[in-house]
């Protein structure tokens, strides 16, 4: 999986926990929070859905890795390959 | 001891499908819990459901969804609870409110859900009072009414240090107490600040086919997840052993148990199914609700707009001080509610087939409980001409004639209703006087969610339900 893909993911997750948000200009660079209407309940709902459609688990110390599009790439696509090579 | 199969454990166990039931039982089941919801009524909604009569479908419970905030609002509870149920916007259906009413002797505050009518309004009936009134605003908006731990304050004793005039006092609080107060003369602030948020701050709004839409799209959730619903079954006893509560036996005689117990029927009411245990709460002055409704359902053959009747709801009170307590009497006409469903901003200008007028005041349960049935029905009759004669002294003069002649249909319902078809105890629409906000019981695994935990209104029962279940569903593991 690209970077690429794995900010793919994240955003179809967005875009499933959170429908009436548009998700079609965010900046990768960017905190999720400060672009999107999201709590801290939604990052759970975030990383549930990580381990539920995806088999990742993020650890309660690693949520902070989910800021932004980049960091979740940075730390999500290593887990997916990982994963993919079992 | 035997081991209990599989199919009798639950991670989670609802006892109560209204708006609190339902939401919660979403939440956990998109998190693949496994979850019971059981429902001793035979339609699902609790105190917002609907029935049938001659052939119409008639509401429970509501007059409008509150807390409304148009699509994409950022951190409004409305927008928080889609979310959490992933539930569009657009699929609730909802369509804003006209313009609604305050009606006090000589005086009138209109409201609507922009707040600034409501801050004109109060500019110019009480003109010394709106540097005060916007500083109580300030006050409402900056205070979290979400703590679960604060203490319990006064809303009165804090407002009558905000405010002068005692008028507008009970003006703003007449419809904060109608729409969610379980307590009598006063309102916890707590309660106070999330109603003067959901009515003034946020406002109102109605799906065009009514609290069924919202139920029927709950129950749609529901039946994508693994979410175990079980109707006309209620539960018989809680057995509580050790601080905990070990089974649960159901009123079709099936035992089951639950790591956590989610009970929405009432905090009363709830301890009155633990057994083997001292109950944690008794049935006492405090605890037991005095206040209950009555309602009458006028239905014409035409649009109460055709009479000038074009405001959405109207709050009226004629007495010097408005008094929110239990009546001596079976009813109380001299304050109440008037709802007309048809005034909201329906999409392309549909209307409702008929035109609906609500009338909602305040009732006393023991005395229409006490009623042989020969008498009920008399009283009933009684009190719908004298609620309608009082509500109609708020409304624009219409000849008693002409209601006649385009009356096509009535109904009532009193607090004999409400506690056959929900099981609250005295006819109880806003729960019991006292909130357990944290929803906590002296058992390990039984938690109150609903009107008991303090959040009121149709938004307010769902955000109830869905907080217990992310707090005790989700982040504990």
């Amino acid at each position: 999986m690209t970077k690429e893909e794995c900010k793919q993911v994240v955003i179809d997750i967005i875009n499933d926990i959170a429908p009436d948000e548009d998700t079609t200009d965010l900046k990768p660079d960017v905190r999720l929070r400060d672009q999107l209407d999201l709590d801290s309940m939604d990052f759970l709902d975030i990383v549930m859905e990580l381990r539920k459609q995806h088999g990742i688990e993020v650890p309660e110390a690693d949520y902070q890795q989910l800021a932004s599009l980049d960091s979740c790439a940075e730390y999500l696509t290593p887990k997916f390959n990982e994963k993919k090579a079992v | 001891m035997v081991r209990r199969p599989r199919e009798d454990q639950y991670d989670f166990l609802i006892i109560g499908a209204g708006m609190a039931g339902m939401a919660a039982a979403i939440r956990l089941g998109h998190f693949g819990k496994k979850v019971l919801l059981l429902e001793r009524h035979a339609i699902i909604g609790g105190l917002n459901s609907f029935y049938k009569q001659d052939g119409r479908k008639y509401d429970v419970g509501l007059h409008a969804v509150t807390n409304y905030v148009p699509a994409g609002t950022k951190r409004a509870p409305l927008t928080k609870l889609l979310r959490q149920l992933r539930i569009s916007h657009a699929d609730l259906g909802l369509s804003p409110q006209n313009v609604s009413r305050v009606a006090f002797p000589g005086h009138d505050l209109r409201f609507s859900n922009d707040f600034a009518l409501l801050e004109s309004e109060v500019a110019r009936v009480f003109p010394k009072e709106i540097d005060r009134f916007r500083s109580l605003t300030e006050k409402v908006k900056s205070f979290d009414e979400l703590d679960l731990q604060g203490p319990k304050l006064s809303a009165r004793k804090i407002l009558s240090e905000e405010l002068h005039d005692p008028l507008l006092i009970d003006m703003l609080l007449c419809p904060l107490m109608y729409y969610g107060s379980a307590k009598e003369g006063d309102m916890d602030f707590y309660q106070f600040v999330i109603m003067f948020k959901a009515l003034f701050l946020e406002g109102f709004a109605r799906p065009f086919e009514g609290v069924r839409h919202i139920t029927q799209l709950l129950l749609r959730r529901m039946r994508e997840l693994p979410v175990e619903r079980i109707m006309n079954c209620g539960v018989q006893s809680l057995r509580a052993e050790e601080g905990e509560i070990k089974e649960v036996l159901l009123e079709n005689g099936r035992v089951v148990r639950a790591d956590c117990i989610l009970s929405t029927i009432g905090s009363v009411e709830t301890a009155a199914l633990v057994e083997n245990d001292v109950p944690f709460l008794r049935q006492n002055d405090e605890e037991t609700p005095r206040l209950s409704f009555v309602e009458t359902i006028s239905v014409f053959d035409q649009q109460p707009v055709d009479w000038g009747w074009d405001e959405t709801i109207v709050f009226f009170n004629d007495q010097e001080e408005f008094a929110y307590e239990q009546p001596d009497n079976l009813v109380d006409p001299r304050s109440g509610v008037i709802c007309f469903p048809n005034n909201y901003q329906y999409p392309d200008e549909k209307t409702l087939a008929e035109g609906f007028l609500r009338i909602t005041c305040l009732a006393n349960y023991d005395r229409w409980i006490a009623l042989p049935e020969d008498i009920y029905k008399e009283e009933k009759a009684r009190w719908f001409e004298e609620m309608v004669r009082s509500a109609r002294r708020f409304l624009p003069p219409l000849a008693d004639a002409e209601i006649e002649k385009h009356q096509v249909g009535t109904d009532m319902f009193t607090p004999r209703t409400i506690t056959k078809y929900t099981g609250h105890l005295g006819g109880a629409v806003y729960g019991a006087p006292e909130k357990i906000r944290d929803g906590k019981t002296p058992y390990r695994n039984l938690v109150l969610a609903g009107t008991d935990q303090g959040f009121l209104g149709i938004t307010g029962s769902m955000l109830s339900g869905i907080s217990m279940a992310n707090l005790h569903g989700l982040q504990s593991g």
